[in-house]
């Protein structure tokens, strides 16, 4: 794709030392690390809780938590894994990291709005953390009313750090499209863009047109409680439902800020690790702005059951069936790539192909969901746990595992031990099918979600369940400490261990403090292999 | 590097003369004015399912005069104002469907 560059010895890593130097920085690379602590910090709080959850569910009645308790545990693994750990763990972190290295620019378009958005997390983030542990909010992540306005005084910062970490995602959006238009190197028209970049790039526009609503609609609960304005309490004359409307609006296309960027980095794995060039570039590439807009109409299948008209429903049925289109798209290109390649299994391909399975699982249950008829058993049972895991997780965090391993020796300068690294996926990915397959059986039966107890019958599948929630617990855990040793201990990386053809492979691993030596020029597609 | 683009930005940067901005900001003091004399706690005025929408359009109609004037979009890029209309085309996307919602909701459950 362009020429190598010229190994160099001072990196963005020893360019400047201490804390300070961190908290202040302006360099993508280093930003993207801070998320990366953040985001992983996070997720250890958020695994920590989702565990407690499945001890709890071990068998009927109390076990460590009575009700109350449970609902708070769950708000907080919600609340976390979603706002701090899904939405901007690919974006924020690798987004961060790769773009700019991916189009051959020095950095973003607005360094310090970047270092900005890291602020807002943490802002938010603590906001929230405060008033979680210390008032016990109970609400659920999503918020919803007229329960939330009549809850404990906590909602109100709660919401109000969702708010503050919405900034975030807004600022890194709109920095994203900038760069992209303005930073890419001589020859990188948009059609050579790398996958990763396309589904940031969709990504990015989801941020910036959607999460304003849910910032303004958080900010309408918080006047609701201190104002008591009546727009959702129906005491006053409002609408619970308006409120699941302007929710959703956001949180719908939210699950794509979650995917795409996953799609992306799948991309990225698949082609490198068949060793060929990705069928249908401008398929995928168009899908993820196919999947973007269609996002943003197919809110009102959560709606289904809440008291929505019977014609809406159905509209927002048939549109919803629209997203396997482009879904689709990718995922038949993705496979027709592995064709005839010359894969390679390692752990980052391991991952992708993971992805491949388990968000297949997840996307053909959501086209079940999405089915009112069929909807309007399933609703708020396990089986709608079940599925969004395996979209969320056997989705997002399969892909950012792949995307920590690949890009590891690219980030650090160091490889990681690949044996160990395998062991995490095989612990991964069984434990994630032992833990959420049974929950589409349990849903079927009639299990209803968020309850700290059930009937007896539905015990085995639930030991089941938290077994394999366990074992992907330490599946993370030793994948933590294959990410800490190959920190500490792992062998220098090449410039290219993977023999990979985007931009970020022709620089030295890791990359200088303004990514190039030389500007790279480009003078083909992202994925020139055979 | 497309640095052109920023440069070109740059040039050409047109500069609206202060009357203009003092007669967009009377305007807009007028139809703050407006607004509060057709609410009907304040005038009594009452034009019934169509009180919302009459706070909608002359709000609007300001938004769009601080948009164009004070934030420049009619003498920028057309780009910017292709963004802007977007981010209005997908406002009009949730409140049509919410509203479709809550007019189908209301239509179903009448006894009239």
């Amino acid at each position: 794709m362009a020429t190598a560059q010229v190994v160099s010895e001072k990196n963005y890593l020893n360019e400047s030392k201490g804390l300070w130097s961190w908290l202040t920085t302006l360099d993508h690379k280093r930003i993207g690390l801070l998320y990366m602590v953040a985001v992983l910090t996070f997720f250890l709080l958020g695994g920590l809780f989702a565990m407690l959850l499945r001890v709890e569910l071990f068998a009927p009645g109390k076990t460590i938590m009575d009700a109350s308790q449970y609902n708070q545990v769950m708000t907080l693994h919600g609340t976390i894994m979603v706002f701090m750990v899904i939405i901007p763990g690919i974006p924020a972190f690798l987004g961060n990291f790769i773009l700019p290295l991916h189009i051959g620019a020095k950095d973003v378009a607005f360094p310090r709005i970047n270092l900005l958005s890291w602020y807002c997390l943490i802002t938010g983030a603590s906001i929230a953390f405060f008033s979680l542990f210390k008032n016990g909010v109970d609400t659920g992540w999503t918020f919803y009313t007229p329960y939330s306005i009549q809850t404990s005084n906590g909602t109100t910062f709660v919401v109000l750090g969702a708010f503050v970490m919405g900034f975030s995602s807004i600022l890194t959006g709109l920095n994203f499209i900038v760069t992209i238009h303005t930073l890419r190197a001589p020859g990188m028209s948009f059609w050579r863009l790398p996958l990763f970049v396309w589904a940031l790039y969709s990504t990015a526009v989801i941020q910036v047109l959607a999460t304003p609503i849910l910032a303004i609609t958080l900010l309408l609960i918080a006047a609701e409680r201190l104002l008591g304005i009546g727009i959702f309490d129906p005491k006053l004359g409002g609408d619970p439902v308006l409120f699941e409307h302007f929710f959703w609006f956001y949180s719908h296309p939210a699950v794509y800020i979650m995917i795409l960027p996953a799609m992306g980095v799948v991309s990225e794995l698949i082609t490198a690790f068949s060793h060929k060039t990705i069928f249908g570039y401008k398929a995928i590439a168009m899908s993820s702005i196919g999947i973007a807009a269609v996002s943003f109409f197919v809110w009102g299948h959560h709606l289904f059951v809440a008291g929505q008209s019977e014609v809406a429903g159905i509209v927002f049925s048939f549109i919803t069936m629209l997203v396997g289109v482009p879904t689709a798209i990718k995922t038949f290109n993705w496979i027709a790539t592995l064709y005839k390649g010359s894969i390679q299994f390692q752990s980052p391909m391991l991952f992708a192909l993971g992805f491949l399975f388990l968000f297949t699982i997840g996307g053909v249950t959501g086209i079940i969901l999405a089915t009112i008829g069929v909807d309007v058993h399933f609703h708020d049972t396990y089986f709608v746990v079940a599925h969004f895991h395996y979209v969320m997780v056997g989705g997002t965090l399969m892909a950012i595992m792949g995307g920590i391993y690949y890009w590891f020796p690219k980030i650090f300068g160091r490889m990681y031990n690949e044996f160990w690294a395998r062991v995490t996926f095989v612990l991964i990915f069984v434990g994630f099918n032992v833990t959420f397959y049974p929950q589409f059986v349990l849903g079927s039966m009639g299990m209803p979600r968020r309850y700290y107890d059930y009937l007896p019958e539905y015990t085995s599948l639930n030991r089941i369940s938290s077994v394999g929630a366990w074992t992907i617990g330490t599946g993370f855990l030793i994948a933590l400490f294959v990410i800490i040793h190959g920190l500490l201990k792992g062998k220098k990386a090449e410039m290219n261990p993977w023999g990979a053809k985007t931009l970020e492979w022709t620089t030295s691993s890791p990359p200088p403090h303004e990514n190039f030596i030389n500007e790279p020029i480009v003078t083909a597609g992202p994925y020139e292999y055979r | 590097m497309a640095h052109g683009d920023q440069n070109q930005a740059h040039h050409g940067h047109h500069i609206t003369p202060i009357a203009t901005y003092a007669k967009i900001l009377g305007l807009l003091v007028i139809l703050t004015i407006l607004t509060v004399a057709v609410a009907r706690p304040v005038s009594g005025f009452d034009a019934g399912i169509l009180n919302a929408g009459i706070a909608f359009l002359i709000a609007s109609v300001k938004a769009a005069m601080v948009l164009a004037i004070f934030m420049g979009l009619k003498y920028d890029k057309k780009i910017h104002l292709a963004i802007f209309i977007s981010a209005v085309f997908f406002l009009i996307v949730m409140f049509t469907f919410s509203v479709l919602d809550i007019y189908t909701r209301i239509h179903v459950e009448s006894t009239l």
